[in-house]
């Protein structure tokens, strides 16, 4: 189980902790580019104003900035709130957006853990962080929290069945749970009889995609799903009473989710960090450009992902859960049957 | 300490029965819910108490007077100038607005008609005032209902109307303009054709909220069939405006009874949507900002020529009487009863703000519905706290 | 009564806003370099100024040599932060040989800007011409007792005050001068 790194002999520990350390840098360093591009930059463009520009060059400094303001802030909490439970609400969501990225691969080797159970636990653990929400609802002692923790719960347990559904497909069409074997069935496959883009799963499960992408929206709690959180009613929903680091732990942990689920759905649908085979990309090289590759895209759909936020207002939690009741799970079931029923004749 | 009387207890009990309804009923306690003073959707310091079943509201009840400041007091020791500055704060989005009746009112206490220019050009002003208004509302219906975009083209594009307004009488936000018997100054060179080109602007923006907002599909999900009023309960509630049209009644006083502007001349359509629901209010605004625009530019095109302001004494005392006059402002029906016993100051300026009659419906209107909705209603009945509290 | 949207009018929403994001970050057309800061609506204050126009009322300056001291700006502010102090005194005769004439000199006239509300009743109400408008807006001090602006600084406003506008055809206002 050692494994050479730059011709060192490394243990299982040593290994272990290497990997984790450039994973945590390396999400946190996503997150950072992701809420600079699209939280302060492209929505301020998309509302023809500028954005920060006054911390560091065209204001590239200001998540320092607005981190260190958050550290500095009191640490108070209500005076009837559960105060261990409400501590704890943050680092269970936390917790679970860091537990998901442990499977997501960015190299033929880079990945923390190569489970065979690859999104299946990617899944699981995403949906964690209702648990975490819910604490903060009811420990905070607000009614406008509870009402946020309520309308989490009952959203985010309605949108996991499209998200695992939709998911479905592409491992009916991949043929296994395990995103590296994902990955290399859509690097090496060809779509068309033309080796020239691999087989990229979106092409083929283009209804699994959307459903998949409507689905991460909802399952992050942005317009048009976000009732939980609800700026002009709740005002911040269950996160109405936290502050400080706390607050800053949710703000980091929505980020960081968006980021692993465009992670996955660029695992899943995209390729991941592969490029085509047929472009003759070595082994070697792929472990430094497949970071980069896997980068891209997922940032690209972040940026999908908060361009329809900052456009659309919000549903009504009763027209959310028709939504994925009555028009999400249908299609993504007919979506699945299809997807087997053509497996198995071509 | 005085004894508890017989109704007290009888109240008492009534409460306490109630609430044990709904116990026995749903197996819940209702919870009681504060949607304010300090809330981003009510417009200011509005205070609604909600009990709420879950989701559900069982009743609401609006406690304004939050914001009260006194006006109908303070008329009563300024002079008329002086009133004219504080009434612009009344309804401080499109506050030459408020002025206008005001002044109208106490011409008629005097007999003093202002030129054609001066009221020409008041209905010119009249009218900007509306789209200042009115441009905010349409993108701070998507903020209440959570897209937070339109708002910002919609305080872009108020810019261009503040700067018109900025032009011409030296405040964008308090104009301080109107003149018993006119105006206070005349147009800058210029103005008219920069006029007509924000005009451009602003109708570029109606067409942009039309395809952002209105065409959405959740938009349309979230305010058709949301928060009706029937005709009848709107003329029951006093509403006016367009909260009023957008139910149906066809009534609108730049129209029906227009005293002391130029709203004969020009030609110009009243809109109406028959079904009384959020969505139709939206729509009615919306229509009503771009033919504000249309009758700017007739306005623009056709300024008579003369003077500003008639011949008013210097110390102004208006002779005793009463008047009441009252306009299709920005946010409905303003009237002032100014009734004035021959001094410098009023004896007594009673102000009918159109908010207050739209809020009053909110208790019938809010019953049974869901919390979200509560807030897509009150964003589209659209009313401005100092006008209520005044 | 609304259009039907042939389009789903949620992608014409995405649109609009991907539409207003191009034309921040590219106004000058897609083939020449973004240059945001050029297309979006913000002035990026102090770097760069608005004028404001000539009539916005920013600061009110003071003439002192027309100033009679009358007191009705004092009486008439609704707010009451124009303070006004003066004394009798002998001017020289208008003609040789004349009698001294009697004016009044003013020793004090501050203008409290922390209470002034901005109406300019004042300004209009002056039958001396001795007040008048400047769109000066940048005067904002640390401590509340600076914006009191005393009879020396208002007269320093009097440099910014813009001369008065010509008039929309059709006018029969006369434009006035601005004393310098």
């Amino acid at each position: 189980m050692t494994h050479t790194f730059f011709s060192l002999e490394l243990a299982y520990w040593q290994q272990t902790l290497i990997k984790l350390l450039a994973g945590v840098a390396f999400i946190l360093a996503l997150t950072g580019a992701v809420v600079y591009l699209y939280l302060f930059k492209f929505v301020s463009f998309m509302q023809s104003r500028l954005g920060p520009m006054e911390a560091g060059p065209y204001g590239s400094l200001q998540l320092l900035a607005e981190v260190g303001k958050w550290l500095q802030k009191e640490d108070i909490h209500t005076e009837n709130s559960d105060r261990l439970i409400f501590g704890l609400a943050p680092a269970v969501v936390m917790g679970s957006t860091f537990l998901m990225f442990v499977v997501i691969p960015a190299g033929p080797n880079a990945v923390i853990a190569d489970l065979p159970s690859g999104i299946y636990y990617v899944l699981a653990m995403s949906s964690i962080s209702v648990i975490g929400i819910l604490m903060a609802g009811w420990a905070s002692a607000n009614k406008y929290a509870l009402l946020g923790g309520l309308r989490a719960a009952g959203q985010l347990i309605a949108y996991e069945l499209p998200l695992v559904l939709a998911g479905l497909g592409v491992v009916i069409q991949a043929g296994s749970l395990n995103l590296q074997s994902i990955v290399a069935s859509q690097s090496s496959g060809e779509i068309f009889g033309i080796p020239a883009i691999g087989n990229p799963f979106i092409i083929t499960q283009i209804v699994g995609f959307v459903v998949f992408m409507i689905a991460v929206q909802a399952e992050l709690t942005q317009t048009p799903f976000d009732m939980p959180i609800a700026e002009s009613e709740l005002v911040a929903g269950y996160q109405v009473e936290y502050t400080g680091i706390r607050f800053l732990v949710y703000f980091i942990a929505e980020f960081a989710t968006a980021v692993g689920f465009a992670a996955v759905a660029s695992t899943l649908f995209l390729g991941g960090w592969a490029l085509p085979e047929s472009w003759g990309i070595s082994d070697d090289a792929m472990h430094v450009i497949g970071p980069i590759v896997i980068a891209i895209k997922a940032v690209l759909l972040v940026g999908v992902v908060f361009w329809v936020r900052f456009s659309f207002p919000r549903f009504r939690e009763d027209q959310l859960q028709r939504l994925a009741w009555k028009f999400l799970i249908p299609i993504t079931l007919i979506n699945l049957v299809v997807t087997a029923v053509l497996k198995v004749v071509l | 300490m005085t004894a508890i009387t017989d109704r007290q207890k009888l109240q008492y009990i009534a409460a306490k029965a109630a609430d044990a309804r709904v116990n026995v009923e749903l197996e819940t306690e209702g919870m009681i819910l504060n949607i304010g003073p300090q809330h981003p959707a009510t417009h200011g310091t509005l205070r609604i108490v909600a009990k709420l079943d879950g989701e559900q509201v069982i009743l609401a009840e609006p406690m304004a007077g939050y914001m009260h400041r006194g006006y109908e007091k303070l008329t009563e020791v300024r002079t008329y100038a002086q009133i004219t500055t504080l009434v612009n704060r009344i309804d401080w989005l499109g506050s030459f607005a408020n002025e206008v009746p005001f002044i109208l009112a106490a011409e008629q206490l005097m007999g003093v008609e202002a030129p054609p220019r001066a009221t020409w050009i008041r209905t010119l002003l009249f009218e900007m005032s509306r789209l200042a208004n009115i441009i905010l509302f349409l993108g701070d219906m998507g903020v209440q209902l959570g897209a937070i975009t339109p708002v910002f083209f919609a305080f872009r594009d108020r810019e261009y109307v503040l700067d018109q307004i900025e032009a011409v009488t030296g405040g964008r936000f308090h104009p301080n303009f109107d003149r018993i018997g006119g105006l206070k100054d005349d147009l800058p060179k210029g103005w008219l054709a920069d006029t007509k080109g924000v005009m451009d602007k602003v109708r570029t923006f109606c067409d942009q909220i039309e395809d952002l907002l209105l065409g959405s599909e959740v938009f349309q999900q979230r305010t058709r069939g949301i928060g009706v009023i029937p005709a009848d309960v709107a003329t029951q509630y006093g509403l006016s405006g367009a909260n009023a049209r957008a139910s149906g009644i066809d009534w609108d006083l730049r129209r029906d009874n227009c005293i002391g502007l130029s709203y004969p001349q020009l030609d110009w359509k009243v809109w109406t949507h028959p079904d009384g629901d959020s969505f139709a209010r939206f729509w009615v605004r919306l229509q009503e900002v771009r033919e504000a625009t249309k009758m700017v530019d007739q306005l623009c095109d056709g300024v008579p020529s003369g003077p500003i302001m008639a011949k008013v004494p210097r110390i102004i005392k208006v002779p005793a009487g009463e008047a009441y006059i009252s306009t299709e402002n920005p946010l409905g029906e303003m009237g002032y009863y100014i009734v004035s016993k021959g001094d410098l100051t009023p004896f007594r300026v009673k102000i009918r703000s159109a908010s207050f009659n739209n809020v009053s419906i909110t208790p019938w209107l809010l019953r049974g519905v869901y919390v979200p909705d509560i807030i897509t209603i009150l964003a589209s009945l659209y009313f401005i706290l100092g006008d209520i509290d005044r | 009564m609304a259009p039907k949207p042939k389009m789903p009018g949620v992608l014409k929403g995405l649109g609009v806003t991907f539409r207003t994001a191009m034309d921040t970050m590219f106004p000058d057309g897609p083939l020449h370099p973004p240059s945001p800061s050029k297309g979006a609506a913000t002035v990026q204050y102090p770097r760069e100024k608005e004028t404001p126009s000539p009539r916005a009322r920013g600061v009110i300056s003071l003439e002192e040599d027309n100033c009679t001291a009358c007191m009705l700006c004092a009486r008439e502010c609704p707010d009451w932060c124009i303070y006004i102090e003066a004394h009798k005194t002998l001017a020289p005769p208008r003609r040789a040989g004349g009698k001294p004439r009697q004016v009044n000199a003013l020793d004090r006239f501050d203008i409290d800007y922390s209470l002034c509300m901005y109406c300019g009743i004042c300004v209009e109400v002056c039958p001396f011409e001795a007040l008048f408008w400047s769109p000066e807006y940048e005067y904002s001090e640390v401590r509340i007792q600076d914006l009191l602006h005393d009879k020396e600084r208002l007269g320093q406003w009097m440099e910014t005050v813009p001369d008065f506008e010509a008039y929309e055809s059709g006018s029969e206002s006369k434009v006035k001068k601005v004393p310098r």
